[in-house]
């Protein structure tokens, strides 16, 4: 394939996926699965991959993506709540004095966010980030159990709410508003990963030892990866607040930070397409394709066993399982999307359907 | 001996004591400009950990580092260590001052290693244009929205006329543990190469190479010496490589260092002789 068929394959598939995403915003009605899928596994791929960035490369393995979410969305929703509705959603604590007039436009809300989850990624980054590997994933899923029981609780009653959480959370503009701001959001991710920083970030992530002796600084590097990644995590956490318009301390629990680790083991460790193409996949699985688990059908008079509340969990669990032993390397590896590697996959499988018997009957010998 | 060349690289009575065991003991070697060094001895001799100490991996216990005359790393005996050292000079140096690998890269010291470690999963070029980063002007947020534009070409530019001049151009885009093995070990010198060392530190470059593979690196280590204007200290255990290619020769044994001087000392010095291969009882 020549280089330009192939930008000429990118445009008009970028264009495929405006024109699907503006087809369903116009024509699909707003209680349809497929819009919920769509928006939420948008903000999902945000995470997804700003996590990767840390993760997957860099190699800094951290769990502290629901810490960080929380606290962009908590932001968000304190600095946004229209004031005239704070003392409805406030009844019970009474707002802190400071907060009582604040009401930002969203898009500030929606920043502040990011740049406080980064200045505490800042603050707690320093010492946290000497730790290595294992001992590095429990202290930052640590400081993520700390951030959600700390915004529920009693001394930040006036500011978060406490237990009661926040509502009345000024919702989406418009259906696009989360497929703009995190798509211009990875696309910063991508030109950061593809500039010479995020050459030193991958250097890192393949041998720290090596990456040091060719003068590449680890505690700075490691330091602007983690809080480049808080900050979109942050921002993620914004959009969540603005798609569920109501927040508690336990909308950010362990398993959302597991859920985003799934999708991006799934998509591939330091693949940015693969984490945005399992965002997708697994929203649309978990929320969407798999409900019909957990409801109890009916064939003629058999009732088909073990269908009923929970046993979609169950399936999606061992599917996950399958895939970390048999697909290890998830839908992309560390490979982004290139039409050339698309090329290969259908020769490879109309080999594998039709034909070339021959070769592969020396294989078995 | 006013016709002297400066002086890159001195160790000043280098002692390295993990817990109880001195693994370099009273080290003290000097590198001049231009000059090929050897640093030889059986295995456990203290050779890389002697390595580790000069690129920053390991901080000395005693002992004071020279770059180009001026000193860079001393320390002496602390806390534990004060109880616990058993090398010599102890109270000689009363400084502290450690910096770490990635401050002396940036000072003109580069190195390989004795077990390759290339960023495996990354190309040959990206390998190379690795080692062009740690003197970015740019910061991140003007190199992420390519405000330096100009540098990055600078960088691209430079990384592939390295891989030209080091006969890997054509494997520009191959991943870098695809290549065989003498190739991945001249990556390495590359990658190293491309931080612009005065001082480069060859880890027994010619590990696992056949004769000819060895004879032919031992004309290339004399020419990237010519071509770069660098100055080399080499491990290696080919004796025909070292006392081919190497102007002086240390050797260690037990962490001591037991002989210097040219090859052919070397090659007559009971006490090296001794140290290979034992001694008649």
């Amino acid at each position: 394939m020549t280089k330009k068929t192939k930008t000429i394959c990118s445009i008009i598939a970028g264009l495929v996926i405006a024109a699907f995403i503006f087809y369903v915003g116009e024509e699909v009605s707003s209680s349809s699965m497929l819009r919920t899928v769509l928006q939420l596994g948008t903000i999902y791929a945000l995470v997804a991959v700003s996590m990767n960035l840390l993760n997957g490369f860099t190699g800094q393995f951290s769990l502290g993506q629901a810490g960080f979410m929380a606290i962009g969305a908590y932001t968000y929703a304190v600095l946004t709540i229209p004031v005239d509705k704070k003392a409805n959603v406030y009844y019970l604590y009474g707002i802190a004095d400071s907060l009582a007039d604040v009401e930002l436009p969203l898009w500030i809300g929606i920043i502040a966010g990011g740049l406080l989850a980064a200045l505490l990624a800042a603050i707690v980054g320093a010492p946290v980030l000497r730790l290595k590997s294992d001992y590095f994933a429990i202290a930052t899923l640590g400081f993520s159990e700390i951030v959600r029981i700390l915004v529920g609780s009693s001394p930040f009653n006036r500011i978060t709410n406490g237990s009661l959480g926040l509502n009345s959370i000024p919702g989406n503009p418009s259906y696009y508003t989360p497929f703009i701001v995190a798509g211009i959001c990875i696309a910063i991710i991508v030109l950061l990963l593809t500039s010479s920083y995020g050459r030193a970030f991958k250097a890192i992530r393949e041998d720290e030892i090596a990456a040091e002796a060719m003068g590449i600084r680890l505690s700075t590097h490691k330091q602007m990866a983690f809080i480049i990644s808080s900050f979109f995590t942050g921002i993620s956490g914004a959009l969540l607040a603005m798609y569920l318009g109501a927040i508690t301390s336990t909308t950010f629990p362990i398993m959302l930070t597991y859920n985003i680790l799934l999708i991006i083991v799934i998509g591939g460790m330091g693949s940015v397409t693969g984490s945005i193409l399992a965002a997708f996949l697994v929203t649309a699985a978990k929320e969407w394709w798999l409900r019909f688990l957990d409801q109890t059908m009916m064939i003629g008079d058999f009732q088909v066993p073990l269908l009923r509340t929970g046993f979609r969990m169950v399936v999606f669990s061992l599917i996950l399982m399958l895939v970390v032993l048999f697909w290890r390397k998830g839908i992309m590896g560390q490979k982004e999307f290139s039409w050339d590697g698309l090329l290969n996959l259908f020769k490879r499988v109309k080999n594998r359907l039709w034909g070339n018997s021959k070769k592969g009957g020396a294989l078995n010998g | 001996m006013d016709n002297v060349k400066p002086s890159v690289l001195r160790l000043e009575d280098i002692t390295m004591q993990f817990g109880g065991v001195v693994a370099v003991n009273n080290l003290s070697l000097e590198v001049r400009k231009g000059e090929i060094i050897g640093l030889i001895g059986p295995n456990g001799a203290g050779k890389t950990t002697a390595f580790n100490v000069v690129t920053g991996v390991y901080a000395p216990t005693n002992g004071a580092l020279y770059l180009n005359d001026n000193l860079i790393i001393t320390n002496y005996p602390r806390g534990k260590m004060k109880e616990f050292y058993q090398g010599e000079n102890k109270g000689k140096y009363t400084k502290s001052m450690i910096l770490s690998p990635d401050r002396i890269t940036k000072m003109g010291v580069a190195r390989t290693f004795q077990n390759i470690r290339l960023f495996k999963d990354l190309t040959v070029f990206e390998n190379v244009l690795i080692a062009k980063h740690m003197n970015i002007k740019a910061n991140i947020f003007s190199a992420t929205f390519r405000l330096n534009r100009k540098e990055e070409q600078w960088m691209r530019e430079d990384a592939m006329s390295l891989l030209r001049i080091l006969g890997l151009d054509k494997n520009k885009n191959d991943i870098a543990s695809s290549l065989p093995y003498g190739k991945q070990r001249r990556l390495e010198i590359a990658r190293a190469l491309a931080t612009k060392p005065s001082l480069l530190l060859l880890d027994e470059p010619a590990a696992g190479m056949n004769p000819q593979e060895s004879d032919e690196l031992m004309h290339f280590i004399g020419r990237i010496r010519d071509d770069f204007d660098l100055s080399i200290l080499m491990i290696e255990h080919h004796m025909q490589l070292v006392m081919g290619v190497c102007e002086r020769i240390y050797v260690l044994d037990y962490g001591i260092n037991i002989a210097e001087g040219n090859p052919a000392e070397i090659q007559n010095n009971p006490r090296v002789i001794e140290a290979y291969l034992g001694v008649d009882e």
